[in-house]
């Protein structure tokens, strides 16, 4: 799995640099001609956003790193291995995801509104994928309760041990969005802001949302496949 | 409410400009500040890792002589030093220090795009040495697993620190790592969104692309430091078993630790440890081109092939992580595809090498005390790049690994290497901060005194590795047939040595204080240089850099001794006619 993961990094590599040796083919040594203006790039986005799609980087490779480890512990000591235990994800996971996946909509109701201009429908797109997204949250924490509650919790379990893992750290990301989107909401709240100066901010926040949203659903495809259920479900089906 | 200082709202700027002396120089949002801020810090943390190498090195030339250095302090120097200069010392002062000074200043900028996270940026780094120093004080002192932290031993009794010093560590480097991606965000975004008018990326210093690249390396690998914490300290606290294989320790077999992968933590581990090497590496490598191509009065030889190598150096710093685990077992065809790449990232790094070598040759070179620094960086770079040939090939590495060559080979190429361009690069831009020269004769003291002495070090040492002497030994008894009585003249010499070049920092340190009361005040651009930062209205440069307006530039930043030019440097923001723009003669006067 390392290796193909490896020569996929390589590949990649060698596609960015290529992709790189057309833009930076520029020969800067060359001196401009008397009395030629500056050189006028092109507009750039916003550094916001710049910086959150970086940012966006960051967590994708925290998160690829944490699944990279998932894989290599659970095949770790090969079919003699008997410390990883399958158990069966607790039911509220499939609420959960619904929640949020409502939320990313309700969110991105909030950016279409914010793009026509429409405050009040804002105010409620955003409030409602805030509510739900802290509800979410909620039904993560019952979820790891369940799931004590059940007797499958063992530290030692390593396929526990990673549902908590992976949970906590989707969760703190949220958290994170939370926050700004609190601050977002405040300052939709103030009579001294007009909409457009709010609007890169939902933006922002929606783009944030759809992200999690998308990393959520990778991690419970993750865990949900190697589940007590989805082991039955196969052992049927063969 | 943080301001926003980028290059396209100046109107913004004058509003917030701080006033107070806390605002001004505590809780400061000034990307010139911080950088002093991260400088002090890392440069007060790294004489603690240059104590400690000191009191190794006493035990190691004098052993039975120094009786307060048992082994398990001398296993805690060890881990401590390490970390602190590979992390705490280097990757804070090259990002955090230089990174922070010259981005805005090299990039036309008023400050970097997010000054607030690059504020919390350094009080988080600050809580990290902080957590990192207390564990120097908890029960059972700081964590002794050598600084790459391998489970199992890393928490199990009998290691020294195994209980609190270990989490004390990975706390630390879990706080490292948030504070690094704040500041990291800031570096990348603040290249790419805040250039002034005409500074388009090829036109961009090496020494900015050095950050550039680096930071995003560091943004891309230390998320992997942070997941090998927090599942290390998961397993040294709660008791999970993700590193930790079932395992008999002091005799008993362990009840809380089964099945774990220690080879994982390695993987991840050295996943972010190879490319830390070139987020030290990076940066040195653009501000030493800059110092070479300003001191030998030569643009640098080979811009756009610099700048690609950069970039190739960058992604290929990706996929040689398990060259540093070739006795772990591995898969033999694991070996053959990492030794390859390992040669393959030597063409790049060879071209930057030849590329310094021919930007000094024939140029009008002044042996200014950068300038020595720099020179004295290649010559260390190729010896250490050298040997690390050798432990790239799996069939070299087994026999050596382990040994004093391994010591001798990274502390070459990413300690005195990147050393020796810190030391150049405050001698240079010293005048920029201060305002005030550094007194050249102490520093050419300094430089010689140095070099040589790092060389009286660290050449034996490949000797001893040769002789198959090993590392991380507290002593090397009579029973160790193997080891001749040379070995201990040879540790005797280098623990000399070592005493010698860390007593002669003290001669840098002087020069240091002693120049800012009472240095030679330095003209506006005292070396003659064409980038960014030697323009600005005032020396040091005020908060907001630029004074009203913002720089335009019209030529990349390496053009030194141009035929028909009436001096043999023209800044980058002199436009083709040679004709300044009212209000923007900024640094013209040398």
């Amino acid at each position: 799995m390392s290796l193909t993961v490896a020569y996929g990094a390589l590949i990649t590599g060698i596609v960015v640099w290529l992709v790189l040796v057309t833009r930076l083919s520029t020969k800067s040594w060359l001196a401009q001609p008397a009395g030629a203006a500056a050189i006028e790039e092109p507009p750039r986005p916003s550094a916001a956003r710049v910086g959150l799609w970086i940012f966006l980087a960051v967590v994708s490779s925290l998160f690829g790193l944490f699944i990279s480890a998932y894989y290599m512990r659970m095949g770790h000591g090969g079919a003699m291995a008997t410390d990883w235990q399958p158990f069966p994800e607790p039911m509220i996971l499939w609420i959960n995801t619904a929640l949020l996946i409502l939320g990313s909509v309700a969110m991105q109701w909030a950016r279409a509104s914010v793009a026509n201009g429409n405050a009040e429908r804002t105010r409620a797109a955003l409030l409602t994928g805030g509510l739900l997204t802290f509800a979410f949250l909620v039904g993560q924490f019952l979820a790891w309760r369940l799931l004590v509650s059940t007797g499958y919790f063992m530290p030692r379990n390593p396929a526990v041990a990673f549902f908590y893992v992976l949970t906590a750290v989707h969760a703190l990301h949220l958290l994170g969005g939370l926050y700004v989107w609190g601050r977002t909401f405040v300052r939709l709240q103030r009579k001294d802001l007009e909409l457009i100066d709010v609007r890169q901010s939902v933006e922002l926040c929606t783009v944030y949302w759809h992200y999690l949203l998308v990393v959520w659903l990778v991690l419970f495809a993750l865990l949900l496949s190697h589940s007590i259920d989805s082991q039955m479900i196969f052992e049927r089906l063969c | 409410m943080a301001y926003v200082a980028i290059a396209d709202r100046d109107h913004e700027h004058a509003l917030h400009d701080p006033q107070s002396f806390i605002r001004k120089y505590i809780w400061s949002q000034d990307h010139k500040v911080i950088a002093i801020q991260y400088a002090l810090v890392a440069i007060a943390i790294g004489l603690v890792a240059l104590t400690m190498s000191v009191l190794m090195r006493l035990q190691l030339g004098f052993p039975q002589v120094f009786s307060l250095i048992a082994p398990e302090h001398y296993y805690q120097f060890i881990t401590m030093h390490g970390m602190i200069m590979v992390i705490y010392l280097l990757t804070a002062l090259f990002l955090g220090g230089f990174g922070n000074l010259l981005i805005p200043l090299m990039c036309g900028s008023r400050d970097m795009v997010f000054p607030y996270m690059n504020m919390l940026s350094f009080w988080f780094y600050l809580l990290a040495v902080l957590i990192l120093v207390a564990g120097m004080f908890v029960p059972g002192g700081p964590t002794g697993a050598g600084w790459t932290l391998y489970p199992p031993q890393a928490i199990l009794p009998g290691t020294p620190g195994a209980s609190w010093g270990i989490i004390c560590m990975l706390a630390s480097l879990c706080v490292f790592v948030v504070a690094f991606t704040m500041g990291g965000l800031n570096y990348v975004t603040t290249v790419l969104q805040a250039r002034c008018r005409g500074m388009t990326m090829m036109r961009l210093p090496l020494s900015v692309w050095g950050i550039f690249m680096a930071s995003v390396l560091g943004l891309l690998a230390f998320p992997a430091l942070f997941v090998s914490a927090v599942m290390m300290m998961l397993d040294s606290v709660l008791g999970t078993s993700f590193f930790m294989p079932a395992i008999a320790s002091m005799g008993e077999p362990s009840k809380i630790h089964s099945g774990g992968s220690p080879l994982l933590f390695q993987h991840l581990f050295w996943f972010f440890g190879h490319p830390e090497v070139y987020i030290v590496a990076l940066p040195a490598f653009g501000i030493v081109s800059d110092l070479l191509s300003t001191h030998a009065r030569r643009n640098i030889f080979g811009y756009r092939m610099m700048v690609w190598a950069i970039l190739a150096i960058g992604c290929l710093s990706f996929v040689v992580w398990a060259h540093h685990m070739y006795v772990s077992g591995m898969n033999p065809y694991f070996g053959f595809f990492f030794a390859t790449t390992t040669l393959i990232i030597a063409v790049p790094t060879a071209i930057k090498v030849y590329n310094w070598v021919l930007t000094i040759w024939k140029g009008d070179v002044h042996l200014t005390v950068p300038m020595l620094f720099a020179i004295g960086f290649i010559f260390t770079f190729i010896n250490g790049g050298l040997t690390g040939l050798f432990l790239g090939n799996v069939t070299v590495d087994v026999p050596l690994s382990g040994t004093y060559f391994v010591v001798a080979h990274f502390h070459m190429v990413m300690g005195v290497s990147p050393i020796l361009v810190v030391f150049g690069a405050i001698y240079h831009w010293y005048p920029k901060i201060t305002g005030r020269m550094l007194d050249d004769l102490l520093g050419k003291i300094h430089f010689w005194c140095t070099f040589l002495g790092t060389y009286a070090i660290f050449l034996p040492m490949h000797y001893l590795g040769i002789l198959g002497v090993p590392r991380r030994y507290y002593a090397y008894s009579n029973a160790i047939d193997f080891i001749p009585p040379s070995v201990q003249q040879a540790n005797e010499w280098i623990s000399l040595s070592a005493l010698f070049v860390a007593a002669i920092q003290l001669v840098f340190l002087y020069n240091l204080v002693w120049s800012y009361f009472r240095g030679k005040p330095a003209s506006p651009n005292p070396w003659r240089a064409t980038t960014l930062e030697w323009q600005t209205p005032d020396n040091p440069a005020k908060h907001g850099n630029w004074g009203k307006d913002l720089p335009v530039v019209y030529r990349w930043a390496y053009d030194y001794n141009v035929p028909g030019a009436e001096q043999d440097f023209i800044p980058q923001n002199v436009p083709p006619d040679g004709h300044i723009p009212a209000g923007r003669e900024h640094g013209q006067h040398a």
